[in-house]
């Protein structure tokens, strides 16, 4: 195959989701970021909602996630999304109104507004990368880092004593009974990817069903902060986080 | 016209309702009408106190030091307000479980037992309004039929067949209330 | 300060904070986020009870905290919708960071302070201590706030009306001050003539920047605060700063009683002015020539008019249920030319007239 074959209209078998913007991201080399906002992008797409979708972006590492993705979006302080989610979808309720946001601001910082708003059972989707670490300032302890791993504020690695235990908020949710769909995915092989998509599109159906809130987790890396390769990460990951942060569903009613 | 009333007793009594229906009242005569009360915890049992002004003018302040007239329902209350009534004013007692009564010779001074007359013929519910009545014989500030209308615009629909008994009440504390010489 | 009577309109009789939620209906309120707190918990109780979601299809609904609330109003914001929320000082003191991030997305709100004593839990008796907080910004970096005190039940009705239309004239929070007496006193009010809520349509011409849902013809909308290249962050700054002194120049509002051939003045607002009202009736009583300026906006200050009382007035006294706080503007607008004396009362203490009219013989008169 020639270049030309290649970028042959006809032969083309696969492009960036249009609702995907045209620029480079922010996100280090091997970050998980860029497949999910690609995915969500994509469902997205495919269900023709580009007009009716308002995006919360959290703080941390996806605070620019309005950049990446034609829709409008709100940018909310830290660990507030599901707070302003639940004000936007119940003012807009036709609309499909998610929440994209890290394991500090969702699980630390942010854990009451996610609590509660999963306990009204707002229509909204939550969106959970957890890569148990602060990735955008800096690689300190979040708290899903896991027991002995370091991190800049756990240099030495997570203890009990001094840190408590990694928070499987995840679990949690499930609890409550205003949670219709959690679940707990990856992103790291062709496979988990596409199952990853399914699950975000099934949150996003259900937010527009009224069935209540959807949490999709998942399990990513951050190569930069746990200071690995990122084929590395992936191995640390399987091998790590999800013995501890077990992938499937945990709640689909 | 204008009447500044501060109006006090124990959570329970009535106190603030009163107020209310005095505010009302002016309301349906036309005029300015401020009802500031103590609020928080003390209205679920301690004690509690209303400050009611009614005036043809505009009212300023809302909060007062003195008063026109003073209705005290305790005796803590007689200890607090007794001393802010202005000369020449009116204190109102009812003189039920007081020890110590009212010594000021510069001010009217009027008992009405109506906590005793309210227990001895079951009517708990209207004592308010028996000291109401007995403030009205003795400060006609508004009229009976405004006090009435009042009652008919704050009431909820469903209780509005509690006015008669109201009314009666009225009645029974003008006859009831005594000046102290 | 008190009722203006409306001849034509339905008097009613009701508490300040009952006022505030009549009139968020009645102006269009598209949605209100609150947390309990004494002693403003009317505002919302009166919401659920008048259940405005069947009528002008209004959202209320009780959050889990003051921050929640706030954050509910910077979303509710953001779509263009009128949005509100209510608290206390231990309350408000929690929203500082969202009310800065309001100021700094430039979205349009109102918040209501029906202060209480501090510091800390404090008392839930009344008190105008916040008002550092609110006028010299309670959150971090360069943002005001603009700033109603009602005095009377009628304002507290008529100043949730005015809040909205400032905060959408000029895309910034803006706070209803108002105090413990206010909230719980009952007045007369006549209520604001109802308005129905915006459509879409309307929202999307009068605030385009609205996240409403990306049409394909136009560019997303983004509702943010941040911006990392410190370039950019300045000329955000400097647009708010631009705006604000448009603020000061259009929008004071003030009250003069007896000021006219006042050698004495006091300035207060909210309760402290009703209650200096009375004081001044008193020294006129006298022969003393006081008056009362009241600000009614505290963002802006009536700086220009309490300067020129300066060259009137043998003295000046602000009187404040505080420590002394808005003193410090009075100060500055007179700046030396004539004695600025303060008196007040702290910790949910409300002077009297009497009070305040010793003082006024004390510190000014002499």
């Amino acid at each position: 195959m020639t270049t030309n074959d290649i970028i042959n209209p006809a032969n083309l078998v696969y492009a960036k989701p249009s609702v995907l913007n045209d620029v480079p991201m922010h996100y280090c080399p091997g970050c998980t970021h860029g497949v999910i906002h690609k995915l969500i992008g994509e469902i997205i797409g495919e269900m023709g909602f580009q007009e009716k979708t308002i995006g919360i972006a959290p703080v941390g590492c996806a605070v620019f996630a309005y950049k990446y993705l034609d829709i409008d979006w709100q940018q909310a302080a830290h660990g507030r999304a599901p707070a302003l989610a639940t004000a936007v979808k119940r003012l807009l309720p036709d609309r499909l109104v998610f929440t994209y946001q890290g394991d500090g601001d969702l699980a630390a910082i942010g854990t009451a507004e996610t609590i509660h708003a999963c306990n009204r059972g707002e229509n909204i989707a939550i969106i959970f990368i957890n890569n148990g670490i602060y990735g955008m300032t800096g690689g300190q302890m979040a708290p899903t880092t896991l027991h002995g791993m370091k991190s800049s504020t756990s240099p030495n690695g997570r203890t009990v004593p001094l840190n408590g235990y990694p928070l499987d908020i995840t679990k949690l949710l499930a609890q409550l009974d205003g949670t219709c769909y959690v679940t707990r995915q990856s992103a790291h092989t062709v496979a988990s990817v596409r199952k990853t998509k399914k699950a975000i599109q099934k949150a996003f159906e259900n937010s527009m069903l009224g069935k209540g809130t959807s949490i999709v987790e998942v399990v990513s890396t951050c190569n930069s902060g746990w200071k690995l390769s990122p084929a590395d990460s992936n191995t640390w990951m399987v091998e790590n986080m999800f013995p501890a942060y077990p992938l499937g569903d945990l709640k689909d009613i | 016209m204008k009447e500044e009333i501060i109006i006090a007793g124990f959570g329970g009594q009535g106190v603030l309702s009163m107020g209310k229906i005095l505010a009302y009242s002016g309301l349906m005569q036309g005029q300015e009408v401020s009802w500031i009360p103590s609020y928080g915890p003390e209205q679920r049992g301690g004690t509690a106190n209303v400050t009611v002004i009614l005036s043809d003018e505009r009212i300023s302040s809302p909060v007062l030091s003195t008063y026109d007239t003073a209705i005290v329902l305790n005796q803590p209350s007689l200890e607090k307000f007794e001393s802010k009534v202005k000369p020449g004013g009116t204190l109102i007692f009812d003189g039920n479980g007081f020890k110590k009564f009212p010594t000021r010779t510069d001010i009217n001074i009027y008992r009405i037992d109506a906590t005793e007359y309210a227990m001895a013929n079951n009517e708990s519910k209207t004592m308010n309004m028996i000291i109401l009545g007995g403030l009205l014989k003795v400060r006609p500030i508004v009229q009976v039929a405004n006090v009435l209308k009042g009652l008919k615009k704050s009431l909820p629909d469903r209780h509005h067949h509690l006015i008669p008994m109201n009314e009666k009440a009225i009645q029974i504390g003008m006859a009831l209330i005594k000046k102290v010489e | 300060m008190n009722n203006k009577k409306k001849d034509t309109e339905e008097v009613r009789l009701m508490k300040g904070n009952e006022a505030i939620a009549h009139a968020a209906i009645r102006c269009g309120c598209d949605g209100y986020f609150g947390y309990p707190i004494t002693p403003q918990s009317e505002i919302m109780e009166t919401l659920m009870e008048l259940e405005p979601w069947n009528t002008t299809g209004m959202v209320v609904l009780q959050a889990e905290s003051e921050t929640a609330s706030i954050n509910m109003v910077y979303g509710g914001a953001g779509c263009g919708k009128k949005s509100m929320t209510s608290s206390s000082s231990p309350g408000v003191s929690l929203m500082q960071e969202g009310i800065s991030y309001l100021a700094g997305a430039e979205l349009p709100a109102v918040i209501v302070n029906v202060m209480r004593g501090g510091p800390g839990l404090g008392t839930i008796q009344p008190s105008q201590a916040d008002y550092f907080q609110t006028v010299k910004g309670g959150g971090h970096g360069d943002y005001k706030m603009i700033t109603l005190a009602p005095a009377s039940v009628q304002e507290m009705a008529d100043h949730t009306v005015m809040a909205f239309d400032l905060a959408f004239k000029y895309l910034t929070p803006v706070m209803i001050l108002a105090d413990g007496v206010i909230g719980q006193m009952m007045e007369k009010v006549v209520l604001p003539p109802f308005q129905p809520r915006l459509t879409e349509e309307e929202i999307k011409i009068k605030c385009p920047w609205a996240t409403l849902g990306k049409p394909a013809n136009r560019k997303p909308n983004y509702i943010y605060s941040l911006q990392l290249e410190a370039e950019e962050m300045e000329d955000l700054n400097l647009r708010l700063q631009s705006r604000y002194r448009t603020i000061e120049k259009n929008e004071v509002l003030f009250e003069e009683f007896d000021c006219e051939d006042a050698e004495y003045l006091i300035v207060a607002f909210g309760t402290s002015a009703r209650v200096c009202q009375k004081a001044v009736e008193m020294a006129r009583a006298q022969g003393i020539k006081a008056g009362l300026l009241r600000p009614i906006t505290l963002f802006p200050f009536p700086t220009e008019q309490i300067s020129h009382y300066a060259n009137q007035t043998k003295g000046m006294l602000t009187v404040e249920m505080s420590a002394g706080q808005m003193v410090e503007d009075v100060r500055l607008a007179v700046n030396g030319r004539v004695p600025v004396e303060f008196y007040g009362r702290m910790g949910g203490i409300v002077p009297s007239p009497d009070d305040v009219f010793e003082a006024l013989k004390k510190l000014i008169v002499k």
